[in-house]
């Protein structure tokens, strides 16, 4: 909370920033091998390895580990309310 | 007046916050209309993605996670008081996003080259699923394109700012700012990368 009282948020370690980096492209290189695998095996890694890409993204290159309530809250209502419009979407169309 | 400093550093990341909550919606929307249609024309939508180059797509991945990876870079050296290194890490940034920039326009000069466009007569020719992926295509991956052009001005001038000390150590809350923006653009590409390139 201390560096908020500076007019700058929290300080994050390079060293932490070079390993999410890492992890990213991991993560990719996952993704692709994948997708050259089989069509089935490419969805399920879109549908898993895609969301942990965009989490490590906010979470450590947007801080929001590191932020208060307030915006962590914000932004799960946010993030919330796009799953909702998305998983009604995909029952309207399911049970047509 | 420490308490005012304060209070403008967390109402200037809210504000910014809240704006790319309306990007969210924006490319959502549009996600949205993809998930939509792919639902409807599985098979369609899987035989126009074989027509994108994946081996540029996945380049561009690399090159905009890099560029996100920069850009936390330059928030951290200017927050620490590194103020130079931090000028360069967002100056290289920037130069990132012009390189992905200019990759995606050698993607979409040999589209046009093949005739496919928006309202060829290529396009108007293919099944209606396969019309479909290409404006989604074309539209999502232009929406996003405008982003990041908008995000290498922003962060050249940023960077510029920080050069002169404009920016600088307990006062950078646009460089933060800007920086949010670049890992949203960032984040929409993570989602655009295996639902266009690597859906064949």
């Amino acid at each position: 909370m201390n560096d908020m009282e500076h007019g700058q948020g929290h300080i994050v370690e390079a060293a932490i920033l070079l390993k999410v980096w890492g992890a990213l492209l991991a993560l990719t290189g996952l993704l692709v091998g994948a997708s050259l695998v089989s069509p089935t095996l490419a969805v399920a890694a879109m549908l898993t390895l895609t969301p942990i890409k965009a989490w490590l993204v906010l979470y450590y290159f947007m801080h929001i580990k590191y932020e208060g309530p307030l915006l962590r809250g914000m932004v799960l209502i946010a993030l919330s309310v796009l799953v909702i419009f998305i998983g009604m979407m995909f029952l309207d169309l399911a049970f047509r | 007046m420490s308490e005012a400093v304060h209070s403008d550093y967390q109402g200037a990341k809210i504000g910014m916050w809240l704006f790319l909550f309306t990007e969210l919606m924006l490319f959502g929307g549009l996600f949205l209309l993809y998930s939509a249609y792919r639902m409807l024309h599985p098979e369609e939508f899987h035989h126009a993605s074989q027509e994108l180059n994946a081996v540029i797509g996945v380049a561009n991945t690399l090159v905009l996670l890099t560029s996100s990876l920069f850009i936390a870079m330059a928030l951290t050296a200017v927050q620490q008081g590194r103020h130079e290194a931090g000028g360069r890490w967002a100056a290289l940034c920037a130069g990132l996003g012009g390189l992905f920039l200019v990759n995606k326009g050698f993607e979409w000069a040999a589209k046009f080259h093949h005739g496919i466009y928006p309202g060829s007569s290529l396009v108007k020719a293919m099944p209606p699923g396969e019309g479909l992926f290409f404006g989604l295509y074309f539209t999502m991956t232009g929406l996003h394109a405008l982003h990041v052009l908008i995000g290498v001005i922003l962060l050249a001038v940023v960077a510029l700012l920080v050069k002169r000390g404009r920016v600088r150590q307990g006062d950078c809350v646009l460089l933060e700012n800007s920086g949010l923006y670049w890992h949203l653009v960032d984040v929409i590409w993570i989602f655009l990368l295996p639902l266009f390139y690597l859906a064949a």
